[in-house]
Order: C-alpha cells, then sequence, then structure tokens
C-alpha cells in the first residue's frame, strides 16, 4: 500500500453495474456498508437469541445498547418520542459499528464520505419535516417564530432561524465526516512517519519510538471518537425529533 | 404479607395483634420512603454521570471541530441560498449579499446555542434542557 494518507478512502468497484446511464456500481464502500448491517443485526440477533434472565456478557452489551438509546431518546423527546426507537437505534448503531469497523486496519470506513453523512442527516431532517407537518400542520412553522420578539423584526429572525434550520444537516453531516476523515489522515500519517524514520537506520529505529508510541495513543483516542460521534449523531438527532413533536416549545 | 403473619396471629391476643400490625405498616411504609429516595438519589446520580460525560466530551478538538462546522454550516447554508436566488430570479448580487450576511447570523445563532450561552427567548424548562442538550 502506497505511503498517501488520502488513499484508503479510495472507491473502487467491486461489481460495475449500470443502469440508465447511471452508476450503480457495487463498491467497496457498499460492501463495508452491507458488513456493518450484517454485524450489527448478527450481533443483536444472537446475543439476545438465548433471553437469559441473568444475562451474559455479551447479552448485557446489547441490553446496554438498547437501555442507552432509549433513556436517550425518553431524556430528549419525552415518553412521545419513543414511537422513533427504532430510527434512532437503527441509526446509532450504524455509525457506531462503521467508525468501529473503520478503525481495523485495511478497513473502508463508511463514514468518512461525506455523502454517506450527509444521506444519513438528510434522512433525519426528512423525517423530523415529514413528521412535523403531518402532526401540526402548518404550526409546525411556529418552530420558526421564537416568542417573545419585537414585530419589526420578526422577519428577520425568522429568516435566520430558517438558515439556521436549514443549516441542521449539514452540520450534523459535516462533523461526523470531518471527524472521521481527519482521525484517520492522523492516523495514517503518524504511521507513515515510523516507517520512514526507520528506514533512516540505527537512529531513525530507535526515534520512531515516539510515532509508534503517538500511533498507539491516536488509535485509542479514534475508539473514543468513534464512539462519541455516534453518540453525538444520535443525540442530535433526538433533538431534532424533540421540535418536530413539540414544535412550539 | 398476611401468609407470613398468619402463624404469629395463633399464639397472640388481639390487641397485641392489631399492635404489631400497625408496627409492621409503619416499617413497610418507612421502607417504602428509604427506597424511594434511594432511587431518586440514584436516579440523579445517573443523570450527573452523563452530564459528566458530555461535558468531558466539550474539551478542546472535540468543541473546536463542533462549533466551527456549526459556524460553517450557517454561513455556507446562507451563501447557498442566496446564490441559488440569484441564479432563480436573476437579482444577482444582492441575493448572495443579503443571505451571505443572514448566514453570519444564523451561524453565529447555531454556535451560541450549540455553547448553550444564547439567552433563549422562551424561559421555559424544556427549552434550558434542549440548549444544555445541544452541547
Amino acid at each position: 500500500m502506497s505511503n498517501d494518507p488520502i488513499h484508503q478512502f479510495h472507491i473502487s468497484k467491486l461489481i460495475p453495474i449500470e443502469i440508465g446511464g447511471y452508476d450503480f456500481s457495487f463498491t467497496n464502500s457498499s460492501a463495508f456498508m452491507v458488513a456493518t448491517v450484517v454485524a450489527t443485526s448478527a450481533f443483536l440477533f444472537l446475543t439476545t437469541s438465548s433471553r437469559g434472565l441473568v444475562p451474559s456478557r455479551l447479552q448485557s452489551i446489547s441490553e446496554m445498547c438498547y437501555e442507552f438509546v432509549a433513556s436517550m431518546l425518553r431524556d430528549a423527546a419525552g415518553s412521545q418520542g419513543m414511537k422513533f426507537f427504532p430510527f434512532v437505534f437503527s441509526l446509532f448503531m450504524f455509525v457506531l459499528v462503521a467508525n468501529i469497523l473503520g478503525l481495523f486496519p485495511y478497513f473502508f470506513t463508511v463514514t468518512s464520505h461525506i455523502i454517506v453523512t450527509f444521506a444519513l442527516a438528510i434522512l433525519v431532517i426528512g423525517t423530523v419535516l415529514v413528521y412535523g407537518f403531518m402532526k401540526h400542520g402548518f404550526g409546525f412553522l411556529k418552530l420558526f417564530v421564537p416568542q417573545g420578539v419585537p414585530g419589526i423584526l420578526v422577519p428577520l429572525v425568522v429568516l435566520i432561524e430558517v438558515i439556521s434550520f436549514i443549516s441542521r444537516p449539514v452540520s450534523l453531516s459535516v462533523r461526523l465526516f470531518a471527524n472521521m476523515l481527519a482521525g484517520h489522515i492522523t492516523l495514517k500519517v503518524f504511521a507513515g512517519f515510523v516507517a520512514s524514520l526507520s528506514a533512516l537506520g540505527a537512529v531513525g529505529i530507535a526515534g520512531s519510538v515516539l510515532p509508534l508510541a503517538m500511533t498507539v495513543a491516536i488509535t485509542a483516542l479514534e475508539f473514543l471518537v468513534a464512539f462519541l460521534q455516534a453518540y453525538v449523531f444520535a443525540v442530535l438527532t433526538c433533538m431534532y425529533l424533540n421540535d418536530a413533536l413539540h414544535p412550539g416549545h | 404479607m398476611a401468609n407470613e403473619s398468619g402463624p404469629d396471629e395463633t399464639g397472640k391476643t388481639g390487641p397485641g395483634k392489631s399492635g404489631e400490625r400497625a408496627f409492621r405498616d409503619d416499617d413497610l411504609e418507612r421502607r417504602r420512603r428509604q427506597l424511594a429516595e434511594t432511587l431518586a438519589a440514584r436516579r440523579q446520580g445517573e443523570g450527573e454521570g452523563e452530564r459528566g460525560a458530555k461535558s468531558g466530551e466539550t474539551t478542546g478538538y472535540g468543541q473546536a471541530v463542533k462549533l466551527s462546522s456549526e459556524f460553517i454550516a450557517g454561513v455556507a447554508v446562507g451563501a447557498g441560498l442566496g446564490w441559488a436566488i440569484d441564479r432563480l430570479a436573476g437579482t444577482s448580487p444582492w441575493g448572495l449579499i443579503v443571505f451571505l450576511l443572514l448566514g453570519f447570523g444564523a451561524g453565529v445563532l447555531n454556535v451560541m446555542r450549540s455553547a448553550g450561552v444564547v439567552a433563549q427567548v422562551d424561559p421555559k424548562a424544556s427549552d434550558k434542557n434542549a440548549g444544555d442538550r445541544d452541547n
């Protein structure tokens, strides 16, 4: 493999498919999305298939995931929000498992491509919009009009609130994508230092201990980031769903 | 409870028995209150633990990425909207200028909301919580 830190994000076609002039190829990214879904479903299914009253270790991991997301959603959106639990739980598990799978050497990181994270964010905001208008009709637009604003300022404030709302999917997707991309590039660059330093002979090999230690530390940090970003994504999803449920505040 | 106290009843006189029961009810009430208190304390502790984890997350690098992405998203969306309006209505460059400025406003609003320093217009508890949770 080359020493180019960007090379790991390269998309390659595994099975080229073209329908009506559009490229529907099954890429390495698709393969890892499938792997993510299969790994998540298999883990949750296998660990909960022998439901013991006293859970085994793996079963308690599944239950912790469930409880974690359930309490997060209940805190943010109330018990009415629990109808969105399958959605939030799937999103959280997908992002978490995709991030963690990406940390294995030679594995592709699905969430390091902005189009993937943006599609997830659009899914969230689309759900918020559709559900908000379905439930409250045009009352949903109260979300954009804060109470207690002087009449002259209302148009300006509404415009700013609308732009702020539209920027939500952008910041949601950019945050996840940027964290994963930056983390993987940093890791690759420091690991590259080890190789290029140790080519310098005995002194280089002695010196390459430093970037090696750094690589180990960054790997640990990346595991933390992988979890945190999945958590942040899910928390923000819960908050936006809360806006759809209670737009008037 | 009734089964438990069943055997005792045979060996005791009326008043003694009722005194015993009253004592037990008191005891039960006390223990129930104690349990409620413990549960409440534990729930609060859990909430604090979660909050602690959250504030740990918002240090340094994480917070930098979060706040900058919020701000850039606001500006970028404002500029994009302005550009699209110019394209559609042919009002170039006014749409871009106006919406870029509005985008700056929205970006600052995003950042302040995200940092939890914006004074919510409607000082409801739920709003405050939402602001905190945005961190």
